[in-house]
């Protein structure tokens, strides 16, 4: 993936943050996502550790040694800033007060079904919060290169890998895409800018609907 | 009426702790680990242990220290995965590993903590988390039947604590803290400041004194609870 299919995934991926929002963003590439979120846009990000409204990412040399965010970043506090303890964080998860939820994949499924916390004997690091974030913020939006280092398709008919959770993920952000899981299947909305719908279709391991009109470019 | 002391000696109250004791460790990532008091477990070479944490550490930190030693038999977690040598024990069967989703994890532990006996939960529900767990109908709505997860001793960090064991923690190295404080026979909480009852105002404490049993002062910070170079 080039460095600027990368810039405008993550860019594309910050537009459907809007003020007002109450948003938690996975580790790795969600996170990266904030570089993309104008500054002065009022959003409170919700970090599982037990932040709401978690301000800018600081260097070694100004971090609170106690103030980090899931990720293991050290994060500063912003006018407004509460913590918690983990039960009340999750509390905030299950009863629907996020409004966006942005994750990585290993696998995600035409249906929305998403797969990221394990590959069986092989890679094992466990869910965190995602199970929570995934089953229950009120929109649950995945971010991830449309195929793997190998350049097998992440998007599949089916999981092969133990599910996150069942049907959850909405909308999918790739360096070639997005797509929407409808109740028809999973459609085509966007296309990256010097991508087509054939490279697309090649690279996605489900069957895709492609609208007839031209598609907005990103 | 004053209240009583409960500050100990760090080598006296580990000493309590049994091999195959339940312990569970409060922090996420290094914010909240008890370091010192897992440092006092390896020195006293404790075995069999079931370790109850959030995370696994990262290597050469706090729990990790314990899977070294080879002190640990099971793991009950959210996520191991910055902790690459708790990933090979687990792959190579020299641990078990329950991973519970993180706020479940966490509302088990407050359970426990509360003197409840479970929950019912819809998390996990269509996943291998969901195995083996009873069904419960609530209304119109199926959920599992979630159990109190309880301990021997909980280990606790502490930013203040008052000499009656209430606590006080700072920024997110809060965490799962007070949950553990609650959910185990014995609370042994280190604390960066030790100070005479009435030294947190009643409004400002975070955890009950009630709750602890022994208080120790950490007499200076070691480096591993510092900021982590990456």
């Amino acid at each position: 993936m080039s460095l600027n299919a990368r810039e405008r995934m993550l860019r594309r991926a910050a537009r459907d943050i809007s003020a007002g929002m109450t948003v938690n963003l996975g580790i790795g590439l969600p996170t990266q996502v904030l570089k993309y979120v104008p500054a002065d846009l009022a959003v409170c990000l919700h970090s599982e550790n037990g932040i709401a409204g978690v301000g800018p990412v600081r260097d070694r040399a100004h971090a609170d040694r106690n103030l980090i965010d899931a990720g293991g970043a050290y994060v500063s506090p912003l006018p407004g800033t509460s913590y918690f303890d983990s039960a009340v964080s999750f509390a905030i998860v299950r009863s629907g007060r996020l409004d966006l939820t942005l994750l990585g994949a290993f696998e995600v499924a035409a249906n929305g079904d998403l797969a990221n916390w394990i590959i069986p004997g092989r890679l094992t690091p466990g869910a965190g919060g995602a199970i929570e974030l995934a089953q229950k913020a009120r929109k649950v939006a995945v971010i991830t290169t449309h195929t793997d280092k190998h350049g097998c398709p992440k998007i599949v008919a089916r999981c092969s890998l133990p599910l996150t959770a069942p049907g959850c993920v909405q909308r999918i952000f790739t360096d070639m895409a997005v797509c929407d899981v409808t109740p028809d299947g999973l459609r085509l909305t966007e296309l990256a800018e010097g991508v087509t719908v054939a490279q697309v279709i090649a690279a996605t391991g489900a069957p895709l609907i492609v609208p007839q009109t031209p598609l907005p470019r990103f | 009426m004053p209240l009583p002391d409960k500050t100990c000696d760090m080598a006296t109250a580990i000493a309590r702790i049994p091999d195959g004791a339940r312990i569970m460790l409060g922090g996420f990532g290094v914010p909240g680990t008890p370091f010192c008091l897992i440092r006092e477990l390896v020195r006293q070479g404790q075995r069999g242990l079931t370790i109850i944490k959030n995370d696994a550490n990262e290597t050469g930190m706090g729990v990790d220290w314990l899977l070294e030693n080879g002190q640990v038999a099971r793991l009950i977690t959210s996520h191991i995965g910055l902790n690459p040598r708790a990933m090979q024990m687990m792959n190579a069967g020299q641990i078990s590993v329950e991973f519970v989703p993180q706020g479940i994890l966490a509302e088990r532990i407050r359970c426990a903590g509360a003197g409840m006996m479970g929950f019912v939960s819809d998390i996990g529900i269509g996943t291998v988390m969901a195995e083996g767990k009873p069904s419960v109908n609530v209304g119109d709505r199926s959920g599992t039947l979630e159990t109190a997860l309880g301990a021997d001793f909980a280990l606790v960090h502490a930013a203040r604590a008052d000499t009656f064991g209430n606590l006080r923690f700072a920024a997110s190295a809060r965490n799962f803290n007070p949950l553990i404080a609650m959910a185990a026979t014995t609370t042994i909480a280190e604390a960066e400041t030790v100070v005479a009852p009435g030294g947190i105002a009643p409004d400002d404490v975070h955890t009950p004194g009630p709750f602890v049993d022994q208080v120790i002062a950490l007499p200076e910070l070691p480096e591993v609870y510092g900021v982590v170079e990456r």
